[in-house]
């Protein structure tokens, strides 16, 4: 820990050790990120930064928190079409897809085909289905609490289907627990506070995601804080896998490489 | 020019082929409309295609006239004059007036239907009080004819065929329309061509009443029907699988297609779910598959790896999905022309084609600069849910709200990005819309709005809605 008063990169000024260092932004304020730091790998990726499509499983932090979609849409192929499955609870309980914000004009992605299915069952059908698509980039689907048919045999279906036809798949789990199951990388991904807006400090910049791989095949848990490359894109940088360590909103001193705090494992 | 006169008009003066200033100064309270020649034209040939609800054979007869072959048909609606009640009813019930005539002949029914009083007769008696004009003659003939003092088709027939035969020589002479009028030349009725959709039927020797019959059935039909499109050119856009029970009722079940297609086995796949649905009662004695939507589809050629096009892949996967889920619950994103954000990003159904924007509205799909990435959540909500807000100055950043019995803090916010009610589309009571991008402490990001303002006397205090999560 770095004592007396620091500069954070983002331009304000940091709080002390004690937490009281200026008194301007003392008094609840928060505090505003580091910098942005040195690329990162996704996990399980070779060096081109492609990964092999299998299921991978989300857990959102909260109902609440949208900000998985960020994190997951960055990892997902634009060029070809987009399978997105909403269970009806899951409409209700965290909203609906809303494609402009995807990316306009265009809406971002090359075709999107929204499915609203009724139950978990419906869904997890409709997900199968468009698994044995290979034409599909991405099938993204997002189920609510722990229903009965979201069993082990259930997601190792899920997996093999992803794997046999090539096409990523996404089983987004809101206000659910981790139970048993089949898929081959497990994430947990929660809102972080955001960068530094450039223009205006009271403004939300760019998203920022901790996300934690508690269970993956062939590669190694951890957790870390990452956002998109900046420049790129302010809200869901399109480039896959363009993620970028963030430093952890700290205190330290300028000029030092906050990375060895971001990549904490 | 005046071209046709309700009966109002007519008590009033005005006559086809009156000039409009004419017959505006008979009577100034008439009302023009522009004639849609065209439009008429359409009407007319729709209403024939309705008309084979009485006879399968209809001809267009000229501007407004439909005719009719009834030969062996009118027993069904109770008789001629039980088929003539009927037709009538039902013009009426399309708001249309038809006058109606049944004869031996076709030109007989033509003047009857025109200058007769009696909508039904046979032979002369029935047509020789009518006036030569009923021979459907030019109206020069008629002119001469009337000049010779033959008013009425009765008087024509009186003179002999012979010094008829001298005076007019030309084509369209009063001999030949008398002649077809009582059936001694033809005049045969040209119907246009039935074009029926692609069907394929299968009876059964005996009623079945084993629900799996169905989809037995489909095994069959299917390939027929495909063989019906091959040889036409056609691909299958929607298909109807008919179930004809023994007693008189029929089970039907649909399914769509996004694109045409006439591959038998992505047809038995997208119907084989659907035929559970059919109630076989107590059993079905035929089966009929109708493809009742169609459009061109030219043979296509694999591509030389093998496996179909991207494209017709995920248009067979839309199919499937439409199929089992509901053609509504499969849906494309659809932006439309407008500011509120639940109006600009809504939804078609995946199976159907991309709206066409209109002409008009085209100049307003351009996206406005407001709309760009970065400024719309990626998740709204169907319904904006009411929230308390805190906020430092009436006019002033929120600073705390609750949602859903949560409170947020709010660490950061940006806007108001005032959207206004389209006034157009809204009632005059509708508030704008202060936007606000809030995070709070924990970093999850909102879209909240304000509805209204202080005093802006539409209502009382503003309220404050959360419509969007961010990503």
């Amino acid at each position: 820990m770095v004592s007396g008063l620091s500069l954070v990169p983002g331009g304000g000024m940091a709080r002390g050790p004690d937490g009281v260092g200026d008194p301007a932004r003392a008094g609840g304020e928060q505090p505003v990120a580091g910098a942005i730091g040195e690329r990162w790998p996704l996990p399980g990726a070779d060096d081109c930064g492609a990964r092999p499509p299998t299921l991978s499983e989300l857990f959102a932090d909260s109902p609440r928190d949208g900000g998985w979609a960020g994190f997951l849409l960055g990892q997902v192929d634009t060029k070809r079409p987009l399978l997105w499955v909403q269970e009806r609870m899951a409409i209700l309980e965290s909203g609906r897809v809303h494609p402009p914000g995807l990316g306009a004009p265009g809406f971002g992605f090359a075709d999107l085909i929204h499915v609203e299915a009724r139950d978990s069952k419906a869904a997890l059908w409709a997900m199968e289905e468009g698994l044995r698509c290979a034409a599909i980039g991405a099938v993204i689907g997002e189920i609510w609490g722990d229903p009965a048919a979201l069993d082990f045999t259930a997601t190792r279906r899920l997996a093999v289907a992803a794997e046999r036809h090539g096409v990523a798949a996404w089983l987004v789990r809101l206000g659910g627990s981790a139970n048993l199951s089949g898929a081959r990388m497990r994430w947990r991904v929660a809102s972080g506070p955001s960068l530094m807006h450039p223009l205006d400090p009271r403004a939300p910049g760019a998203a920022v995601w901790a996300c934690e791989l508690f269970r993956a095949r062939g590669a190694a848990p951890g957790k870390w804080v990452v956002a998109h490359e900046p420049g790129t894109d302010q809200q869901g940088g399109r480039a896959a896998g363009g993620f970028h360590l963030v430093a952890a909103p700290g205190d330290r001193a300028l000029g030092e490489a906050g990375i060895k705090q971001a990549g904490c494992q | 020019m005046v071209g046709a006169v309700t009966e109002a008009a007519r008590a009033a003066g005005a006559r086809p082929g009156m000039r409009l200033t004419d017959a505006r100064a008979l009577d100034p309270g008439l009302v023009a409309v522009a004639a849609d020649g065209a439009g008429d034209q359409a009407l007319v040939e729709r209403l024939a295609r309705w008309a084979s609800r009485w006879s399968p054979l209809v001809e267009v007869d000229g501007a407004d006239a439909l005719r009719l072959d009834v030969s062996g048909v009118a027993h069904l609606f109770g008789g001629e004059a039980g088929l003539v009640r009927d037709i009538e009813a039902r013009f009426a019930g399309l708001g249309l007036t038809a006058r109606v005539a049944v004869a031996g002949t076709a030109g007989a029914a033509w003047g009857l239907a025109r200058f007769g009083n009696d909508p039904r007769g046979d032979g002369l008696e029935a047509i020789a009080p009518l006036p030569v004009a009923a021979l459907r003659l030019p109206a020069n003939v008629v002119r001469t004819l009337e000049r010779l003092g033959l008013k009425t088709i009765g008087a024509l027939v009186g003179v002999p065929r012979r010094s008829l035969a001298r005076r007019f020589r030309e084509a369209d002479n009063p001999l030949d329309a008398l002649d077809r009028m009582l059936g001694r030349r033809p005049e045969p009725l040209t119907a246009a061509p039935i074009d029926p959709p692609p069907r394929s039927l299968l009876r059964l020797a005996e009623p079945v009443a084993d629900p799996s019959a169905a989809a037995q059935a489909l095994a069959l039909l299917v390939p027929a029907l495909a063989g019906q499109l091959e040889a036409r050119r056609l691909g299958a856009r929607r298909l109807v699988l008919a179930g004809y029970r023994v007693d008189g009722e029929v089970e039907v079940a649909a399914a769509a297609c996004a694109i045409a297609t006439r591959e038998p086995t992505h047809l038995l796949r997208l119907l084989a779910d659907k035929t559970d649905t059919l109630d076989p009662g107590f059993g079905f004695d035929a089966f009929a598959l109708e493809a009742c939507w169609c459009e061109p589809l030219d043979p296509a050629q694999d591509g030389l790896v093998g496996g179909a096009p991207a494209a017709l892949e995920v248009a067979r996967l839309v199919d499937r999905l439409s199929v089992k889920l509901g053609t509504d619950k499969v849906r494309r994103p659809q932006a439309r022309a407008s500011h509120v954000p639940e109006r600009a990003s809504g939804w078609r159904a995946a199976v159907e084609g991309e709206d066409r924007p209109s002409p008009r509205s085209a100049g307003a799909e351009s996206p406005s600069p407001a709309c760009g990435r970065g400024n719309r959540p990626q998740r709204l909500l169907d319904v904006p849910e009411a929230i308390a807000v805190i906020y430092a100055t009436p006019e002033g950043l929120p600073r705390r709200f609750v949602w859903r019995r949560g409170v947020h803090d709010v660490a950061r916010a940006e806007g108001p990005e005032r959207i206004a009610p389209e006034w157009w589309r809204e009632r005059a009571t509708a508030r704008l819309r202060d936007y606000y991008r809030v995070e709070d402490r924990q970093g999850r990001r909102f879209w909240i709005y304000r509805e209204g303002l202080f005093g802006d006397g539409r209502g009382g205090d503003p309220l404050w809605y959360l419509h969007g999560i961010f990503g």
